[in-house]
């Protein structure tokens, strides 16, 4: 009971210090500032996009290794795994070191025009990689223990692939797919270290809300009012995504 | 029908634990609590440990400093210093962070710290001036600060709250450049490391980052002899061994302590 009670407490109790901290008098005008918003919408944009590019990417992932032997499941699953325990900067100078100006991609990229450092595809791209493995896991959680006897029985019938994958395959899986996009979403809109180092920090093209906070906050005086107000406001803005999706808990039974 | 929920709440458990990793977070001295005993009295060994917070600009100097403080007070021991923008540092040291010493990249950020109460009487101990670098080849063909406002080039800064961007800003105003810039960076040794590696054409560091790699290039810059950052230095009052905080912040202000900067291309208070 106790080891609970301070488990909890460990997680709530440091955000009401935050809370706390807040000036009531400047928090409106912080918070509906021109950086603020702007960095507020790319966070969610690039979020969102990274989601999408998580959800088409990871479904298959997921799928592959859900329905691999065993061993091959073993070795996929921790090569997909690689990216959670990587420190996310070490993340950000791998992708840095591909793409940038002396990467194999980057050199290649750069022949046809392309640049992806310091622009918002960076940004994306960084997100992509830190959170598609949140994706992947959870889903190939869900669909392993789905079994496959429902899908064969859809064959037996004569369901067609794509048929058995919308109606069924992805139907039973849902909880784990839902829970898999949440957690994929919520760190894509957290991620800091990845972006920082691979996508720069400019307001406007490349500073989603977790640089803008850390850069604020490293200033003097009004800015860390300002960090404050930011970090409250991405909060609320995490909290309201977790209230939005409903029925996310996994395992929700149908 | 079980959707695998004993295994999608270890997973779930297990993938929160790991999210933690989120936000980016600067080295700290995990303790600087005091040596075993301190000698305080005249003639006697001093002996402690000292914490010390530098900006980043002043690594290699600082570094050597530290060997040199060592091999003359063998008792005491300098933990590694930790390095960053000075206003990241000045951060951590108002929120309770536990520095003996602070060397800051400008008078202001060090403002910061005396505001707070926290130190007490710092003193000027090297300046530095700003220059242009470029990747070693100059791709970007960049020849000045003029070409900093070219938006189809790759134009990386310091965050204008550290002393850098603060004074590259200033720079820049002062010779009517607007400059279109693709990152802010939270210290002087990331905008120079970005140069270096030929992510980004061009970038503003201290001229005493320029000489510490061959990977850039130095390019002449006018009007920065104008814009002079004045480091200040001072023992914290919260120092855990203040004798031995004392005597580091002496050591860098004596003649050997001197060499060392001047050396790195660092000018006089």
């Amino acid at each position: 009971m106790v080891p609970a009670a301070v488990g909890l407490a460990l997680l709530v109790v440091p955000l009401t210090a935050l809370v706390a901290r807040v000036d009531p008098t400047t928090l409106w005008r912080d918070v509906t500032s021109a950086g603020a918003v702007s960095a507020l919408v790319l966070s969610v944009q690039t979020a969102l996009a990274a989601t999408a590019a998580c959800i088409l990417l990871g479904v298959p992932l997921a799928l592959t290794i859900a329905r691999s032997a065993a061993r091959t499941a073993a070795v996929l699953r921790a090569v997909v795994t690689v990216p959670l325990v990587l420190p996310p900067m070490v993340g950000g100078v791998a992708l840095l070191f591909l793409f940038g100006r002396n990467g194999w991609l980057g050199v290649a990229l750069e022949g046809v025009g392309i640049r992806i450092p310091f622009t918002a595809v960076a940004v994306v791209l960084a997100q992509t990689f830190v959170a598609l493995p949140f994706l992947v896991l959870a889903l190939e959680g869900a669909l392993r223990g789905a079994g496959v006897r429902y899908e064969q029985a859809a064959a037996a019938l004569g369901a067609g692939r794509w048929r058995i994958l919308w109606r069924v395959t992805l139907p039973l899986a849902a909880p784990g797919l839902v829970a898999g996009v949440v957690l994929c979403f919520a760190r894509a809109l957290g991620e800091f270290g990845a972006t920082a180092l691979f996508a720069g920090n400019a307001p406007g093209t490349t500073q989603t809300m977790p640089l803008a906070i850390y850069t604020a906050f490293n200033g003097a005086g009004v800015s860390q009012g300002t960090a404050v107000a930011l970090s409250l406001l991405l909060l609320v803005t995490a909290v309201a995504v977790l209230l939005l999706v409903r029925g996310w808990r996994p395992g929700t039974s149908r | 029908m079980r959707a695998g929920r004993p295994s999608l709440l270890a997973v779930g458990a297990a993938l929160l634990l790991l999210a933690g990793c989120a936000a980016g977070s600067t080295d700290l001295d995990p303790d600087a609590a005091a040596g075993p005993g301190e000698g305080t009295s005249a003639g006697s060994e001093l002996s402690g440990e000292v914490t010390v917070f530098a900006a980043a600009s002043l690594k290699s100097g600082f570094d050597t400093l530290a060997e040199q403080f060592e091999q003359r007070y063998p008792s005491v021991e300098v933990r590694p210093i930790s390095y960053d923008g000075s206003s990241t540092l000045a951060t951590q040291i108002i929120e309770g962070a536990p520095a003996d010493v602070f060397a800051s990249a400008d008078e202001a950020t060090m403002q910061r710290v005396v505001d707070a109460g926290l130190a007490a009487s710092p003193r000027l101990f090297a300046t530095n001036r700003l220059t242009v670098v470029v990747p070693a080849g100059d791709p970007g063909g960049v020849t000045g600060l003029a070409d900093l406002a070219d938006p189809e080039r790759t134009i990386v800064l310091c965050a204008e709250a550290v002393p850098c961007g603060a004074a590259s800003r200033a720079l820049l105003s002062a010779v009517g450049v607007e400059p279109s810039v693709d990152s802010n960076e939270q210290n002087v040794t990331a905008v120079l490391t970005k140069v270096a590696t030929g992510e980004a054409d061009a970038g503003l560091v201290y001229v005493t980052d320029a000489a510490t790699t061959d990977d850039v290039e130095a390019v002449l810059t006018e009007g920065a002899d104008a814009v002079v950052n004045r480091y200040p230095l001072a023992a914290l009052d919260t120092a855990a061994s203040p004798a031995a905080a004392a005597a580091f912040v002496d050591f860098v202000l004596s003649d050997d302590g001197r060499a060392v900067l001047t050396d790195l291309g660092f000018g006089a208070p």
